[in-house]
């Protein structure tokens, strides 16, 4: 089914300049007990944004208001640990549609992308500069071209081109599904499977 | 021919199709669900009017939310008990094989799909869940997917995956005193770092890891994923034949000898390459435990924190911020701390094995009165045999109870959570801050290790005991 499009983005973005951030902080465990994919963004970071009585935590990026933004910049291996799809669901119901990393979990990055979130790539030292930059002032652009894999800080002059599969690049700007591709795949599906000689 | 590795054989055997410049399409031998990342899979399947394409390569359990007590009453958490209603309606709408609560083989997935003998050689496996690497023991390519990945096994049988690099881990030698396959993989995630195999498949060889069980070989393959890693696999060899041979699955099919042929060129030709190798000495491992709060964060249980001299600014901080969630310091001795909790169970240690070695230490010793014990089998096949094989009754004697199997504590989504502050010493996966409930505070270890604490109601080296 068709899912938000994303080609051209400007936007400001939230620093959050931790490493090895994993899923469980992204969305704890015990907020994965529901049937349905929406509403997950009032606990994005639960843990850190609020206290154990639900107040939110002042000195958490996203409860101070001078950073908001669809980008979020973060620390190196980005969405570790568990491959829970909520994750991502809860990031992008958050707002974000675009996530800074100078590298993604495995599992994170496909859930990301299986669901119009960009997880782009840039050096680990441009990661670190970006922070700096966008923590000093909140107000800093960025500028993201999919089709042209594409990313500027017109603040900085810099411009940097991000690696991105064709395929998935397609999804993104047109909004396409891999369930829909798959499907549409079937007849080759049930060819291999008669050429190994039945199911499993 | 080209010589290729055991990885490179199961993965092209499986591709249906490879889009240009982009993944291959992988079909899919064997799709495990559980009630937490499967519901709005289902329920995509509804909104798009299609229904599950191949129903009997899928197999279900209720594991993730469960109570580990009472299993027989209705569940008291609300939310927990919808999703494992969700999964029942789910399976008989679908036609799935479902174990679920209370049935005879229900248990984590991870370690009933072994048990029974729905994994096998040479298969591709998925689940919604990340340590699916765990299945990789058995000579296997197996990964853990999200919920839009689950949706299309579900739809198709198969996913669409960039193939990733591959990595070669050997550890050659004797494994010392009281250390087990735990600290094997917890020694090598502390090397590699909690995102240094990110990318690559591995595969795990040298004698060490011959010598092991298949238990033990699961537990090495399980904690792939917290290296980064797509998934781990082991060569099936003799070990793996007489395992699986006494499986429910060959018990009641006769296929084994015919499976058991197209098994035999399940290893990595001479002169296959990997991407990457590394190479350990068993003899340089010892019992471990992790002192921060992510699984890479793991030292010797008989040495100190490290110092922050010589670290890089980046590193200094987020050692640091471990600690002060731990309530450490640098260049503190772990072995002798006091602990109040210690978990027994998960997919990584919650099989029979883990009971053995627990239940050898702690006969005839009682646990310390400030620690509260949670033991949790991983099934209830695995319950069972502790009951059959005696261990329930050494395990009384020490002070010991056991509850009711399923994920339990390592990830806290039912009633089984450390409280804050608290500190536990579990033999599962995952130390990151608050997985075992908020503010609680995990020392990763083996099941030696978890005993002896226990007994001591400190961190305690196994090797003591032993």
């Amino acid at each position: 089914m068709a899912k938000e499009k994303l080609n051209i983005l400007e936007s400001t973005c939230v620093p959050l300049p931790l490493e090895n951030i994993d899923t469980d902080q992204i969305i704890p465990a015990r907020f994965l007990s529901s049937t349905s994919r929406e509403g997950f963004g009032k606990n994005l970071f639960r843990d850190w944004r609020y206290d154990h009585d639900g107040r939110p935590l002042e000195d958490f990026i996203l409860n101070n208001r001078k950073y908001n933004g669809k980008i979020l910049v973060a620390g190196k291996n980005f969405g570790c640990g568990s491959s829970r799809e909520h994750a991502v669901w809860a990031v992008y119901d958050y707002g974000f549609r675009v996530v800074i990393s100078s590298f993604f979990a495995d599992i994170f990055r496909n859930n990301a992308l299986n669901n119009g979130l960009l997880p782009l790539i840039i050096p680990e030292d441009e990661v670190k500069s970006l922070i700096a930059l966008v923590t000093g002032d909140p107000g800093t652009i960025v500028k993201i071209n999919v089709q042209e894999r594409r990313m500027e800080v017109p603040a900085s002059g810099k411009s940097f081109t991000f690696e991105i599969n064709p395929y998935k690049q397609e999804c993104l700007i047109h909004g396409l599904d891999d369930i829909d591709y798959l499907i549409n795949m079937r007849g080759k599906i049930i060819e291999y499977e008669k050429s190994r000689g039945g199911l499993g | 021919m080209t010589p290729k590795t055991i990885f490179e054989k199961i993965w092209d055997a499986h591709v249906v199709h490879s889009i240009k410049d982009g993944p291959d399409i992988i079909y899919i031998d064997r799709h495990y669900i559980h009630e937490v990342t499967s519901p709005q899979a289902f329920r995509g399947l509804e909104e798009r009017g299609i229904p599950v394409f191949r129903p009997s390569l899928t197999l279900a359990t209720a594991d993730h939310n469960t109570p580990t007590k009472d299993q027989h009453l209705p569940i008291r958490e609300e939310l927990s008990g919808i999703q494992v209603e969700k999964l029942k309606e789910n399976c008989s709408r679908h036609g799935i094989e479902l174990f679920g609560l209370n049935h005879k083989y229900n248990g984590i997935v991870h370690v009933i799909g072994p048990e029974l003998g729905y994994t096998r050689p040479g298969m591709t496996v998925v689940c919604g869940d990340s340590h699916t690497s765990t299945h990789g023991a058995f000579g296997t390519v197996a990964f853990g997917i999200g919920t839009s990945e689950v949706e299309m096994v579900l739809a198709t049988q198969c996913i669409l995956q960039s193939r990733p690099k591959t990595m070669s881990i050997t550890v050659d030698g004797a494994l010392g005193k009281a250390v087990t396959s735990k600290d094997i993989i917890m020694h090598i995630i502390s090397l590699l770092t909690t995102g240094g195999a990110t990318g690559y498949f591995v595969e795990y060889r040298g004698s060490a890891i011959r010598a092991l069980s298949m238990e033990s070989r699961m537990t090495i393959c399980n904690m792939s994923i917290e290296m980064g890693a797509r998934g781990g696999l082991i060569a099936p060899d003799e070990t793996t034949f007489s395992y699986l041979r006494n499986t429910k699955y060959y018990l009641e099919n006769n296929s084994f000898y015919n499976d058991l042929k197209a098994w035999k060129d399940l290893i990595t030709d001479p002169g296959a390459s990997f991407d990457k190798e590394i190479t350990i000495s068993a003899e340089s491992i010892r019992p471990m435990i992790s002192y921060g709060t992510n699984p890479g964060m793991a030292l010797a249980v008989d040495k100190s924190l490290p110092e922050t001299e010589g670290m890089n600014r980046q590193d200094a901080d987020n050692y640091i911020k471990a600690l002060s969630y731990m309530g450490f310091s640098p260049g503190m001795k772990l072995d002798g701390h006091p602990i109040d909790f210690i978990f027994l169970g998960s997919c990584t240690n919650g099989r029979i094995e883990d009971f053995r070695a627990f239940a050898s230490l702690v006969k005839g010793r009682k646990k310390a009165e400030n620690v509260t014990a949670l033991l949790v089998p991983g099934s209830k096949l695995v319950e069972e045999q502790v009951k059959k094989e005696g261990l329930l009754a050494i395990l009384h004697d020490a002070g010991f109870e056991l509850r009711q199997p399923g994920c339990s504590s390592c990830l806290a989504m039912n009633e089984d959570k450390i409280p804050a502050g608290k500190y536990a010493v579990s033999t599962s996966n995952r130390n990151f801050e608050g997985r075992q409930g908020p503010g609680a505070r995990t020392l990763l270890a083996s099941p030696l290790t978890a005993a002896a604490s226990a007994i001591t109601g400190r961190i305690t080296d196994p090797r003591i005991f032993l």
